[in-house]
Formats: C-alpha cells, sequence, structure tokens
C-alpha cells in the first residue's frame, strides 16, 4: 500500500515538473523544425515567469497575466529573429545573448517595479493557475494536449509541410516560390507564446509568484529532451517526463538519505547527460538547423 | 521547331537584361528570343553568366536593367513565385528538394493550402498521374527523395515544375551528374514535352548535348550573347570556337602507350563499396575506370590514396604497402586529385596560396629556418596560377573565391605539379568547360609521356575512350572487365556497366 502511493505520488509530481518542460521543447521545436536554433527558451521562459507574475499581480488576473508572459515571449522571439532570420546573425550567439540579458534585467526590472529584492509580490488566489481537474491546472492540461496538436500541425497540414521543408532545405521553399523568412518567424511566434507560457508555469502554477533564477536551467533540459526525442512531438514528450520522472525520484531519495544528497541531486543532469551521450548524433535533426539562409550568388 | 505556324510571338523574349554583383558585371546586356514548342539551348563558358541569366528570368535574382516578356506580354519578374505564375518553371542544377519527404510532399510543396493535407494530396495524385502519361516520367510518389536515385530526383523536379503549370521551363546543367541511359530518357520526355506545345530551355556546356538535343543556340561569353543560330547551321567545333573566342581541339591528339614498368598493383583489393579489385598500372599509360556512379570506383580510388582503409594486396613499385594512410601513399609518390574537388581538395576559407601547398607544406622548399615562409609561399601559388591559367591570378584572394572551374585548377595545379609517379584523378573534366578541358586533356598526356601513370575515374565515356590506354570496368563494386579503347563502344561499355560479364579479367 505504503509503495502504490509512493508510485503515485511519484507520477504525478512527474506530470507537474513535465509541464514547463514540455512548453518550452515544443517551443523550441516549432523554432528548430524551421531552422533557427533556439537556446534562448532559459531567458524566454524567465521573462514570461516575471511577466506573468507580474502582470498578474498588477491586473489581479490570471489570464492577462498568461497573456503577458505570451507577449513577452514572442516580444523576445521577434527579437532573436530579427537578429537570425533578417540579418542573419549567428543563431547559437543571439540565443545566449537573449539568456545573459535577461539573467541580468529581469531581476533589476524586478527590483525596480516592486523594490522586493528582484521578486514579485506574493500572488492570490485569483492570480495563480488552480487545480481544476485530476489534481492539474490548465497549462499541464493545455501542455499535454498540445502535443497531438503539433503532430497534426506538422504532419498533416500545408503549413506544416511548409515548415518542415524550410528547416530541411529553404532553397527548395524559395524556389518553389514561398517565402522562407515569414515561415521562420511564423515558426517564432509560436515559439514565443509557449516558451513564455513555460515560464508563466513556473511562477504562476508551481510557485505563486516570481523569484530570481526560477528557470534553474529548465530552458537548457528543454533543449536536450528536444535533442533526446528527436524533434518529434511524442518522443520529445517522452523525454521531458523521463527527465521528470528523475527530478521527482530525486526529490523523494533525498528525503531517505542512503545517498549523499548533492550526488542525487545531480542525478537528473548526470542522467541528461548520459542519454545525450548515448543518443549521440542519431537522425531526425533538420538539415538546415543553424544556417542563416543566404541566396548563393548566381555563376 | 515542329510547326513554324504555331505563333510567331516568341515564348520568351529577353531585352537588354544586365545584372551585376558588386563589381562583377555577370550579365551585359542580354537580348534574344526564345521560340514557342521548340528546345533552346544555352551554352557558354563557365562564368559566361548563363545561370546568373536564368536566375534572373525564374526570379531567384532581380535584374539591374533590361525587360523580359513572357508570350509577347512584359513581366515584372521579381520572385520565383512571379516567375511560375508566369508560366516559367526551373529544373536547378542542385536539386531543390527535401530530402526526408516523399515525392508528393515535395511536388505539392508550393501550392498546398495551409490547412489540411489529405485532399490536396488526392487531388494532386490524379494531375501527376496524367502528366507521367503525357511525358512518359514515371515515379512512386509515396517514396521518399532520399531513397531515390539521383536520375529520379530530376524527374521529381520536372514534375515539380510541370504541376504548376509552366509553359516554359529551363533545365540548368541537366546532365551533369546523370548516367548516359538518364540522360536519353530525359532527352526523350523533353522532346515529347516540346512536342506537346511547350518550350524548353536547357543550360549546358556539353556541346555534343547542344548539338542532338536542341533547335536553336545561343552563345554566351564574359556575360553576352556571342551567337544565336539554329543548331542545324553548326558543328561542335564552330561552338566551341564561338564559346571560348578561339579555335579548340576538341580532339585528344595522343600518341602509343610506351608501358614500362609496374608501379601499382592490386590483387584483391577489398575496401568499402568494392571487393576483391585486381589489376596494375605501369608508367607510361593513362588507365581508365569506367561505371556507373556509385559502383566503387570512387572508394577505389580513395582507398588507393589512403583515405579509406583496404584490405588485400596493394603493392607499389614492388613492394607491399602495409601503412596505407594519405601522408605516406602521398610521400610515395602518388597524387590525388578527388572527385569532389570543392568538398575533398580545397579548404574554401583559405587564401589561394594555401589551398596551393595543403598536404605539401613539409617541402623543405617552402621553409625558412623550419617555418614556412610567406614569400615562397606566395611565389609557389603565382608559378603555379601561371602554368595553370588560373584566373584572377591573386595568391591572395580566398579560395571560395573563384570561379568552380579556376578552382579545380588549383587542386590540378597543386597534385600535377610535384611531377607525381602516379596520379589518382576522379572526374577530371567535371564542371570545367571547353577551353580547360583542352588543357587538362593535355597535361595528363604530357604526364604519361614523361613516364608517369595516371589512374582515371570518369563517367564521362567519351573522355574515357579518348584518354585511356586501357579501360577497366566496375560494376557492384567488383571489377567486371578490361576494354582497348578502339573496342570500346557505347553499347559494349553500356552493358558491362551494368554488370554483364564479358570476359574474365586477366589479372
Amino acid at each position: 500500500m505504503e509503495t502504490a502511493t509512493q508510485i503515485l505520488l511519484l507520477v504525478a509530481a512527474a506530470i507537474r515538473l513535465a509541464t514547463p518542460l514540455l512548453l518550452a521543447a515544443l517551443a523550441g521545436l516549432y523554432a528548430e523544425r524551421s531552422g533557427v536554433i533556439d537556446l534562448s527558451l532559459e531567458g524566454k521562459m524567465l521573462a514570461g515567469a516575471f511577466a506573468g507574475a507580474a502582470v498578474a499581480s498588477v491586473t489581479g488576473s490570471v489570464w492577462v497575466g498568461a497573456l503577458g508572459a505570451i507577449l513577452t515571449g514572442i516580444v523576445l522571439s521577434l527579437l532573436h529573429g530579427f537578429a537570425t532570420v533578417t540579418h542573419r546573425g549567428n543563431q547559437v550567439v543571439a540565443g545566449m545573448a537573449i539568456n545573459i540579458a535577461m539573467a541580468g534585467l529581469i531581476p533589476t526590472v524586478a527590483q525596480a517595479i516592486f523594490a522586493l529584492g528582484g521578486q514579485t509580490p506574493q500572488l492570490g488566489p485569483a492570480q495563480r493557475f488552480l487545480n481544476v481537474a485530476l489534481g492539474n491546472n490548465a497549462l499541464t492540461f493545455f501542455a499535454f494536449l498540445a502535443v497531438p496538436a503539433t503532430g497534426w500541425l506538422l504532419y498533416r497540414t500545408g503549413w506544416g509541410l511548409r515548415l518542415r521543408a524550410v528547416g530541411e532545405n529553404p532553397y527548395a521553399v524559395d524556389t518553389a516560390g514561398l517565402p522562407v523568412a515569414r515561415l521562420r518567424y511564423q515558426a517564432l511566434l509560436v515559439n514565443g507564446a509557449l516558451a513564455g507560457l513555460a515560464g508563466a508555469y513556473l511562477s504562476m502554477a508551481a510557485n505563486a509568484g516570481f523569484s530570481r533564477d526560477m528557470t534553474a536551467g529548465k530552458g537548457y533540459l528543454a533543449i536536450a529532451a528536444l535533442i533526446f526525442g528527436r524533434w518529434a512531438p511524442v518522443p520529445t514528450m517522452l523525454a521531458c517526463l523521463l527527465f521528470a520522472f528523475a527530478d521527482a525520484a530525486q526529490a523523494q531519495l533525498q528525503t531517505v538519505r542512503i545517498l549523499p544528497s548533492q550526488f542525487v541531486g545531480a542525478l537528473p543532469y548526470i542522467l541528461t547527460v548520459l542519454v545525450l551521450a548515448l543518443v549521440g548524433k542519431g537522425g531526425g535533426m533538420p538539415k538546415a538547423l543553424g544556417i542563416p539562409y543566404v541566396k548563393e550568388r548566381g555563376a | 521547331m515542329t510547326d513554324q505556324t504555331a505563333s510567331q510571338i516568341p515564348a520568351l523574349e529577353l531585352v537588354d537584361v544586365q545584372k551585376s554583383f558588386g563589381a562583377v558585371r555577370a550579365v551585359r546586356g542580354v537580348s534574344f528570343t526564345v521560340a514557342k514548342s521548340s528546345i533552346h539551348g544555352i551554352v557558354g563558358e563557365n562564368g559566361a553568366g548563363k545561370s546568373t541569366l536564368m536566375n534572373l528570368v525564374y526570379g531567384f535574382h532581380r535584374a539591374d536593367a533590361g525587360e523580359i516578356k513572357v508570350d509577347g506580354t512584359a513581366r515584372n519578374i521579381t520572385s520565383p513565385d512571379d516567375a511560375i505564375a508566369a508560366g516559367i518553371g526551373m529544373v536547378h542544377q542542385h536539386y531543390m528538394l527535401v530530402e526526408p519527404m516523399t515525392v508528393l510532399e515535395n511536388i505539392v510543396l508550393g501550392t498546398a493550402p495551409s490547412g489540411r493535407l489529405a485532399n490536396t494530396e488526392r487531388e494532386a495524385t490524379t494531375k501527376l498521374e496524367r502528366l507521367m502519361l503525357e511525358t512518359g516520367l514515371s515515379l512512386p510518389l509515396d517514396a521518399r527523395v532520399a531513397d531515390l536515385e539521383v536520375g529520379a530526383r530530376q524527374q521529381v523536379e520536372i514534375l515539380k515544375a510541370l504541376f504548376r503549370d509552366v509553359q516554359i521551363l529551363i533545365l540548368d546543367e541537366p546532365t551533369s551528374v546523370l548516367t548516359p541511359h538518364d540522360t536519353e530518357r530525359l532527352f526523350d520526355a523533353l522532346r515529347r514535352l516540346r512536342d506537346h506545345g511547350r518550350t524548353i530551355l536547357v543550360i549546358t556546356h556539353k556541346l555534343e548535348e547542344i548539338t542532338r538535343l536542341t533547335d536553336r543556340v545561343t552563345v554566351m561569353r564574359q556575360g553576352q550573347v556571342v551567337g544565336d543560330v539554329a543548331t542545324s547551321s553548326v558543328d561542335e567545333a564552330k561552338l566551341a570556337e564561338m564559346m571560348v573566342g578561339r579555335p579548340v581541339l576538341l580532339r585528344v591528339e595522343k600518341g602509343p602507350a610506351n608501358p614500362g614498368e609496374t608501379l601499382l598493383e592490386l590483387s584483391g583489393l577489398t575496401g568499402r563499396n568494392f571487393s576483391d579489385v585486381s589489376f596494375h598500372v605501369r608508367r607510361g599509360e593513362i588507365v581508365g575506370i569506367a561505371g556507373v556512379a556509385g559502383n566503387g570506383q570512387s572508394e577505389l580510388l580513395h582507398a588507393i590514396a589512403g583515405l579509406l582503409p583496404s584490405a588485400g594486396g596493394l603493392a607499389w613499385k614492388g613492394a607491399q604497402v602495409a601503412r596505407r594512410d594519405a601522408a605516406h601513399m602521398r610521400d610515395a609518390g602518388i597524387a590525388h586529385v578527388p572527385e569532389d574537388r570543392q568538398r575533398d581538395g580545397l579548404v574554401q576559407e583559405f587564401a589561394a596560396q594555401d589551398t596551393a601547398i595543403l598536404g605539401r607544406h613539409n617541402d623543405p622548399a617552402l621553409r625558412r629556418n623550419g617555418l614556412l615562409s610567406r614569400r615562397a609561399v606566395r611565389a609557389h601559388c603565382e608559378d603555379r596560377m601561371r602554368r595553370f591559367d588560373v584566373r584572377p591570378p591573386d595568391p591572395a584572394w580566398p579560395t571560395r573565391g573563384f570561379s568552380g572551374g579556376n578552382q579545380q585548377k588549383l587542386v590540378l595545379a597543386r597534385e600535377m605539379e610535384c611531377n607525381p609517379d602516379l596520379l589518382l584523378i576522379g572526374q577530371p573534366t567535371r564542371g570545367v568547360d571547353v577551353g580547360a578541358i583542352e588543357f587538362i586533356y593535355a597535361r595528363l598526356i604530357d604526364l604519361r609521356d614523361r613516364g608517369g601513370a595516371v589512374l582515371l575515374v570518369s563517367s564521362e565515356l567519351d573522355q574515357l575512350v579518348s584518354l585511356a590506354d586501357r579501360i577497366l570496368v566496375m560494376s557492384g563494386g567488383k571489377l567486371i572487365g578490361e576494354l582497348a579503347p578502339e573496342d570500346a563502344t557505347d553499347e559494349r561499355l553500356g552493358l558491362m556497366m551494368g554488370g554483364v560479364t564479358e570476359k574474365p579479367v586477366a589479372a
């Protein structure tokens, strides 16, 4: 009886922990299937987490707060697109620049507005995502429903066909008379919205308010899940669940105190490294990923 | 033209079209017309502006000045979308396909509405089946492009264009990677399209194809039209002269071979994609290897050069070679001009002078006090550039800044000027124009006559027959047979390349 309850608790915890990872990994999936590497998930989540909590706290509405998080994510995505799609900058550098800028900017803005040492005020029940059914909140349901929806969009619609094509061979898309840049911007819009929501989950569902560094590397973990899931929706979801399960197990193991707590705490990250090393460079990576689209000069 | 009464209005007319890239004037005021329902050729050397011109017509680049008229009406074509709307389709030299997707997905990519695909795909299948019937092309629509052969991929490109209802189809160097058989099939399909009223434009630098396929031909040199004639009124020699601007020797002139000592002897050599290969190469002869691309010839060449591992007997100057790595083979006197020179033979980011010493950087002549002497490296490159007529002759110019043909010459100069005992060379004239071909042939024969040996892999049968002293044929990774060039008809070679054994190989 005792073990059964423990396992159920573990699974429930894993689903909760997987939600922000999954939202962020799906955000990354849209960008990367269109050929844009997104290392800026961490920064977008942090900004989304703050914007969501701040707007909710000021307006008193959870939905306006979520909208704030979405728009913040989109603004950062457009910035990333402006640097990498319009001006063909290095995608990795632009992504890291967003992360570094947000890590510094967000606590500063938080301090300037709320003067609470880089935090937002505690959020009340009306300003948070509360559990609606089966012990889970609306964002969790949204995240897991987004998986089949993404699969349908990518593989069953003309838009998805073009999105995948532009990540594999933008020349084919251009010569077919389609706009490469517009398609990539469309992917980035979806990317920004999902990454912003991933952040909102942290500050408005898992916690009641924003605190410094609350993303704690989850944006990078989401990228690892995306790679492990070979840029496909369902495998990516499974990878998120695996990482989240390791995290939940780690939290429970901490209470048992058989192993040094530092070692137990490092388990999910060790697992990530192992998984990525074993998976290697297997297929699935969009071929044009990371390469800015430049029309070659005709011979 | 098959039907003179079809229409007097040309399908396509260019009026004083111009395009510059920075300081380079790629297209300088080009005007010509293409008659409806005809096959029109455009020839010229590398860098003559053919591809740029067609990219302008297709809207991939925007013209600086001039007019493009389709069916007598001036069109403002600024994107491929505009071109397709005007009824112009293009098959690029490098196929514009998404490899992990199916044939059908590639074809509907440009037209499918954003929503559900299922209906679109069903309707497209019906239309494509009709088009395949009309053209004689046949493709499995649900196969992944990555699994198709090169010839089939080209058919995907052609169908992709026809699916958009184009009336004018442009093909850029369509035969550069095709087998003779696929080339024939392509030409048949193009003739059928013409007879059904479509207009075909073919860009090529292969003169033989112009005379065989086209009704009319426009010759370009240095961004300008230097000739526009009915194909029946010219021959290959005349076309070559128009292209290069001076008479060109198309025939290879060489004396009989004087084979000497055996340099290279393979006995049962096995490696990636080839197995149990035995033959020898002697001083003073050119040995050719024929085969359809992908039958192990390239890997064999790479294995001899030490770039791929191999097992079995490999003897050099009478002694078995134990250490088969590239540096060792090179030091032993084997030079290698790889088939894909742009990938395997050059560092695009390097200055030409650095590309010109790759792998030969330990030469004491290039060093002073144990360090590379920049001055010696530069002088070395200047000398190679002069001998091989590389343009522009600037050793500091980055490798990627040279045209394809000139990049080839840089590699050829590096590998041929070190007086190797044996030169391994894959596809020596791929992507090279007539003037340069004449030059490369002369150098190969010169190397042979000075007592060197050449092992030549080529997919161009004419080239093998005219250059090689002996022709070996490979199929499915095995050596199928050997022919003397005078016995090597296209039919016999073609059969053997298809795997039909004629006689056992004398090792």
